[in-house]
């Protein structure tokens, strides 16, 4: 927490230089940015925001969210964030980490969650929580995702989710698939996950919550989808939405055994 | 959101109690899958969400075989294929060339189209999001196969020869209705789908199969 975001700055200095390195070879030049990129990473200042607002007493009810159940039971924050989405009995319903969040901060703290869902991204309460879901992916970095498909409706929301994510619509006829259902792609210079079969440690569901450099915000998996959606030229995706959290299983289950390295950096 | 949750979830429990042992079948799924996505997407400024989830027969189908992880079989395909080739319009005026330069400026737009656009964007043509096309382009996709030398490797000296017909129209049918060749193409329908007018498919064309364009130097 207390380090330097030095290289950051760094990494910052050396991309006003890219046209300079593009006399190697444009390609490479990219290349040592994202290393650059790897040396310090603002999602710390995320997590400590986090860490602080989970035991801060807050809402109408001035209460913390120390007691809520992030499915590993009251309080316990490790390893939760690689067992979701899953189902919860006590809304009945399968929950990703943030619209887990959203019950939690509505049951405990008395906030209203479907007024947090209608809020923009980056805005109000909605930054508070991304902040705590950054802190709570940090809990579980390194461990291996194991989402359970044990309850009926788990089940059923991955196979909702796989339909989701082949779902051709809209004026492109686009569908996740048509950027994420082959091995090896790229999109302009974007590399692009295969996401219909496990894309490894610390790639594509494995990677959210992330900061992103090119602007500075920090975008929880929420955010990620929805902005897919939008280049898809999908509607709006409701926050916490069952067509989000369906895919967030199937992305989740699909990437059974990989290791989690969120928060992560992008570009 | 509690509305749209309960309302979801009743559908929801409906599915898991019909396929109790067996778990829920393929008809159930897709129709539950067909739900969940209109009870989760909201309209956004341009995009309405009927618009884009009452997809045709062609985007239905062949995302049901996505989903299957099975290719079409061939009678559908061609079915498919047929029904979108008859709906290609061809240039009004018979000219399929425009000006590649105004063609290449599309090829690099990607705009238009998403819920953060508004109405009076000029759509681009997405193409360099996958296609490699002008060789001093770096920054290129790969999802498509690469477009550089396109009208030279074909053999297109002059487009308006009888001789370059046949590649020409196939240019103008794969930009406008790329389904026509291939039904489930993850290329878009540019001209069909309303995303390029005639005029700016008519510069793409240019900037692959005309001979002063960079694509063939």
């Amino acid at each position: 927490m207390q380090r330097s975001h030095l290289p950051l700055w760094a990494a910052a200095l050396a991309l006003s230089c890219v046209p300079a390195m593009a006399q190697k070879t444009a390609s490479q030049g990219i290349d040592e940015y994202r290393a650059m990129l790897q040396d310090g990473n603002p999602s710390e200042l995320f997590e400590a925001k986090g860490e602080d607002l989970w035991k801060q007493k807050r809402g109408p009810k001035s209460a913390s969210l120390e007691k809520c159940d992030l499915g590993k039971g009251p309080g316990v924050v490790k390893g939760a964030f690689v067992e979701l989405p899953r189902f919860f009995a006590d809304t009945g319903r399968v929950q990703d980490l943030e619209s887990r969040l959203l019950t939690c901060m509505e049951t405990l703290q008395g906030f209203n969650a479907a007024d947090i869902a209608k809020t923009g991204f980056g805005k109000g309460e909605q930054n508070t929580v991304t902040a705590l879901a950054t802190w709570i992916a940090s809990e579980s970095k390194d461990m291996r995702f194991n989402l359970s498909q044990s309850h009926p409706q788990e089940k059923t929301f991955y196979e909702v989710g796989k339909r989701l994510f082949f779902q051709r619509g809209g004026p492109h006829d686009f569908a996740c698939a048509s950027c994420h259902g082959e091995d090896g792609k790229r999109i302009r210079l974007q590399d692009l996950p295969n996401l219909t079969k496990n894309p490894g440690d610390g790639v594509g569901f494995a990677a959210w919550p992330a900061y992103r450099v090119s602007n500075g915000q920090m975008w929880g998996m929420q955010q990620r989808l929805n902005d897919c959606y939008r280049q898809q030229r999908f509607p709006y995706p409701g926050f916490g939405s069952d067509a989000t959290i369906a895919l967030g299983v199937y992305l989740g289950v699909n990437s059974k055994g990989s290791a989690s390295i969120a928060p992560a950096i992008k570009r | 959101m509690n509305k749209t949750s309960a309302w979801t979830l009743t559908a929801l429990a409906a599915v898991v109690v019909a396929g109790c042992a067996t778990g829920p079948s393929v008809a159930e799924l897709n129709d539950l899958a067909r739900q969940v996505a209109k009870a989760s997407f909201r309209d956004e400024g341009i995009v309405k969400a009927d618009k884009v989830l009452n997809t045709d027969e062609t985007s239905r189908l062949c995302s049901e075989a996505d989903v299957a992880g099975k290719p079409l079989d061939e009678a559908t395909a061609k079915r498919i294929e047929e029904t979108n080739l008859k709906a290609i319009k061809w240039p009004s005026d018979g000219k399929f060339l425009g000006d590649w330069k105004q063609g290449e400026a599309i090829a690099q737009s990607g705009r238009g189209l998403t819920f953060t656009d508004t109405a009076d964007t000029v759509n681009g043509g997405n193409c360099y999001n996958c296609h490699q096309i002008d060789q001093k382009e770096i920054s290129f996709g790969t999802i498509g196969p690469s477009l550089y030398n396109y009208g030279k490797i074909r053999g297109v000296t002059d487009p308006n020869s009888e001789a370059a017909k046949p590649i020409v129209e196939y240019t103008w049918g794969k930009i406008w209705n790329s389904k026509a060749y291939n039904a489930c193409s993850n290329m878009p329908r540019a001209g069909h789908m309303g995303i390029l007018s005639e005029a700016q498919v008519r510069h793409v064309v240019a900037l692959l199969l005309d001979p002063n364009s960079p694509v063939n130097k």
